[in-house]
This record gives C-alpha cells, structure tokens and sequence, in this order.
C-alpha cells in the first residue's frame, strides 16, 4: 500500500548521491593505495590553500578531499529535500542520520592526517565510509517507486526462517570490511582478512540460497538475493588477485598499478557487498509475512 | 502507515550493529620515549683512543634494483638523465655494499654523549632523499633541504621518537628537527612522491658510519675495550661481530653478505 508520493527528483538525486559516494570510496582506496595518505599534512586546508598544486599523491588526496566536500554539499541537499517532501518521519531520520555520518565521516578524516594515520581512526574512517555508501543506497530504496508501491508480503516459512538470518549477512561483511581496512592499514596481519573471507562467503551463500530456495517467489528477495551472491563472487575474485599482485610486487619501491587496480576494485565492491547485504535485509524485513508451519505455508502457495 | 513499512525500530535493528561496531573502536597507544636516566658525560682521552675501521663485503650476483616511475611527476622526471632506480641494495663497483649502517652496539661504558653542533643534512635532491641512510646522534640537528621544484611532505616514522609529518614547498626555507631517544633506523617518507625513502639512524653515542661509495667504515675516536659492532643493511639485514681494541690501537672487521 503506498502511503507516500513517488518523487521521481528526489529519487534520481539519491541515486545520484550513492553513485558519488561509490566515487568518494573509490577515491579514498586510492589514497591509501598509493600511499598518499600524508601528501597534505595539513587539514582542513591543503598546504595552506583551497587549492594546493595537484602533483603526485596530493592530486589523490586532494581529489578525495574535493569529491567529499561535493558528497558532503549533496547530502546537505538530500536533507532538504526530503525535508520538504517527505511525510515519512523515519525517512526524515535516516537523512539527519546520513548528514551526521558523513559528517564524522569527514571529521574522522582529518584526524587520520593530524594524528599521522593511527590505525584505528584510518579504519574507522574506511568502515564508515562503506556504512554511509549503503545509508545512501538504502535512501534511493526508500525514495524508489517500487518501494513506494508497497511490498509483496510472503508468509516466512517455519522451517526456513529468514528474518534474523538475514541480519547476520550485513553484521559478517561488516566486520569483514573492518577486519579488510586493518589489514590496508597494517594494524593486523592479511591472514585475518582471509580467514574471514569464506566464513563471510558462506553466510553470504546461505542467506541468498536460502531466499532462492525458498522464497524466490517474492521478486524483491529474488533480485536482491541474485544480486548479493554475484556481488560477493565478484569480491572475492578482487581479493584474491588484490593478494596476489600485493606478493608480486612486494620488492616494489612504489605503488604498482595492477596492485592499485585490483586493491582499489576490492574496495569498491566490498561497499556494493555491503550495500547488498544491507538492502538484502531490509527487503527480508519489508516482504516478510507471519511465521507459518509448512502445511500452512502450501495452502497460501497454492492459493497463491 | 503499513505494517510493512520501516519504522525507526526497524531502521534501528538493520543501521544499529554497523554503528555500535564503529563506536567499538578505539585504543591503541605509541611506544613510550625512552627516558634518559641521569649519566656520566661520555668522555674519549686523546691518549688512548684508538680506530675500529673494516669493510662491508658482498659476495655473489649482485640484485638487480627496480627503477623508479617518476612519470607521474614530469618535474621529478625531468631532474634525472637516466631512469633513477632504488637504492635498497647499492653493491659498488669494488663489491662492497653502500649505505650499511655500522655501529658500535655493546661495549661503552654508560655515558651521556654530547653531540656535534653541525647539523646533519638530509635533500631532497630530483625527488629522491640524499643520502638514503643518515647517521645522527640523539639532541643533533637535522637538516631538511627542499632542492625541487615541487612540494614535498616530509614524514618520520619513527616509532620510540615523536612521529612527525611536515610541508615542504618548492625551495622552502630549511627544516630543523631533533630527536631526543636513541632509535637505529626508522624510515623517513614523502607521500607526494612514494618512491621517496630514507633511513634515520639516531645514536646515543659517536661511534657510528654510514658506508659510502669504497664499502669502507671508519669509527674514531674509540676508547680501548671490547665491543660488539653491529651492521644494519635495511634489505640483508643486521650482522655482528666482536672485536677488541687495544689503547691507541687499531682493529679492523670485515663483514660479508651475499646470496
């Protein structure tokens, strides 16, 4: 049942403020990347300016500055937007909860250059920045027409509960990313990261065939769940070649680019993962009727 | 509103874990300075003194260094006729090895060392640091010089030292920086340019060397005792050797790495 009119501005805008974070994200792997983190040593002015000479690791670590300030701007616009559009409180909520993120977000990135990149804040600042790329996702969902059309409730089958599986997805690439940016930030060693990796992959696995297997009558979920598996495929296929050309060129005085491509893709689709995961578990939370007992669950099939 | 749709409860159960584990993080702490317990001034009588001296061999195939890319930065590029290569292992043309850093590791008596009032310099010279390994004592000035024509930040890493990151713009004034604790090789880095590596040794005492292009180490000045001397290669690695020196003496080691 729709309970709020579809803005199709406002949408587009949402989609367009997750794809510019999904470039800050981008941005940000590169920075570390190349190990330009401490190019600018200073904050929040570059160098003493607005607009240092971009040259060697400042052109990244400015350029990520920039395309957080543009972020930073879109969101600010977001807010007002939904401010003046939208009935929904929650919705309200989520925009304020989306400025606040990405301003600590911000903030934290500061810190990791006066305080000379300390592990926690850098990872902090990392994990943050995959948890703000997927509250804008989750803002385009919410503002989408399709959400607005209400959703497609199936009843959750007893014997294959879904709901708080569904939450465990999310919480395991969660702390996969973190355990990821210790890693890139030398705080841990890479076993870590990859020992995580297929325990993540098989939660990933069983959530996602558990909703094909069971619930792929829903479309959301379907889609959703479709989604979810290609994207982590995807993800550890970067991890690995990320680990690989890391051993490659481990006697490299500087930042090779296949090392940086891959290490970056890595990245990025482990804030698309985590997106996923998370879009995966609200639609689980959206779609899921009452808990029946299998006999139950035929008749509605049937009447279905 | 519909059963359906998310309520605050509802957003709070799927954002809350995120941000709970966010907040989780936290701690952490440098290495404590080493403090400076209350010492005798070192003292060397002309007298006695003596020289500990040697070379720093390499035996086998020399490695081969990688060069380095410059070609981000075309005004570093331009600065070099040839491609510039990294300095991690520099075998001289008489098979010694460049840039170890030879010291004398045990043996002196517990002192306070003055150290010189030259300052040490350290340049950043067509975006590589030269030299790449620098020798300095606790409490003596370095020197930072900017000869480029681009920005440069310049970043201790130090570990038991107070790390440290500043701006060097094109040709700027010299930087002057100390460094209260002993700490053998830490690295010093610029991001603009991640090639851009050095070594900082600060000792606790004079009795240190860099090699340089014959391979050759030379520590003077020396009292008459028995010491273990010590040599860092940051790629090979650390190697010992005992030696004694009689007063007014001399005493030669030799070191040899190879593959």
């Amino acid at each position: 049942m729709a309970t709020e009119t579809y803005s199709r501005g406002l949408h587009r805008w949402s989609i367009l403020l997750a794809f510019c974070t999904l470039l800050l994200v981008v941005a940000g792997g590169l920075v570390t990347s190349r190990d330009a983190g401490l190019s600018v040593p200073d904050w929040p002015l570059s160098y003493g300016k607005l607009m240092p000479k971009m040259e060697g690791g400042i052109l990244y670590e400015h350029g990520h500055r920039m395309i957080a300030t543009t972020v930073g701007m879109f969101t600010i616009v977001s807010l007002v937007w939904i401010f003046r559009v939208e009935r929904r409180r929650w919705m309200r909520t989520l925009a304020v909860v989306a400025l606040l993120a990405v301003i600590l977000q911000g903030v934290l990135g500061g810190l990791t250059v006066l305080y000379l990149l300390p592990w926690w804040i850098s990872s902090s600042h990392a994990t943050l920045a995959q948890f703000f790329f997927s509250t804008t996702v989750s803002i385009a969902l919410f503002t989408s027409r399709g959400w607005l059309a209400g959703p497609s409730i199936v009843p959750e089958d007893s014997d294959n509960p879904l709901r708080g599986l569904s939450l465990a997805a999310p919480i395991c690439v969660l702390v996969q990313l973190f355990l990821g940016a210790a890693v890139r930030h030398k705080a841990l060693g890479a076993i870590y990261h990859i020992c995580g990796a297929p325990l993540v992959t098989a939660v990933v696995l069983w959530v996602s065939m558990r909703i094909l297997l069971h619930y792929a009558r829903n479309r959301e979920l379907r889609t959703a769940a479709v989604a979810l598996i290609t994207i982590t495929l995807v993800q550890v296929f970067l991890g690995i070649a990320a680990f690989m050309t890391r051993i490659a060129y481990a006697d490299a005085v500087q930042p090779m680019p296949l090392m940086v491509t891959f290490t970056v893709l890595h990245v990025a689709v482990g804030a698309l993962t985590l997106a996923a995961s998370i879009v995966l578990a609200i639609l689980v939370r959206r779609n899921l009727g009452e808990r029946v007992t299998m006999p139950e669950l035929s008749a509605d099939a049937v009447s279905a | 509103m519909s059963k359906w749709e998310l309520k605050p409860r509802s957003l709070a159960t799927v954002f809350l874990p995120f941000a709970l584990v966010l907040a989780g993080c936290g701690g952490g702490s440098a290495p404590a300075p080493q403090t400076k317990a209350a010492l005798p001034e070192g003292h060397v009588d002309p007298a006695t003194a003596g020289t500990i001296s040697g070379r720093i061999l390499f035996q086998g195939t020399a490695p081969v260094m990688p060069l380095i890319d410059m070609s981000s930065n075309p005004s570093c590029e331009r600065q070099h006729k040839a491609q510039a290569k990294a300095e991690t292992v520099v075998v001289n043309p008489n098979g010694t090895l460049r840039y170890a850093y030879v010291r004398i590791k045990e043996g002196l008596a517990p002192a306070h060392w003055t150290p010189p009032a030259e300052s040490v310099k350290l340049t950043q010279d067509g975006c590589i640091y030269e030299p790449h390994v620098v020798g300095l004592m606790v409490d003596q000035t370095l020197e930072i010089l900017n000869d480029d024509p681009v920005n440069h930040n310049v970043h201790a890493e130090s570990q038991i030292n107070p790390a440290w990151n500043i701006s060097e713009a094109p040709r700027d004034e010299h930087k002057f920086r100390k460094f209260s604790s002993e700490e053998i090789l830490f690295p010093m880095t610029c991001s603009v340019h991640p090639w851009m590596r050095s070594l900082i040794a600060v000792s606790s005492h004079p009795f240190f060397a860099v090699t340089g292009e014959d391979g050759t180490f030379s520590l003077t000045g020396v009292p008459p005792g028995t010491y273990t001397i010590e040599v860092i290669q940051e790629k090979l690695g650390r190697k010992e050797g005992k030696v004694t020196l009689a007063a007014s003496g001399t005493a030669t080691l030799d070191f040899t790495y190879g593959n």
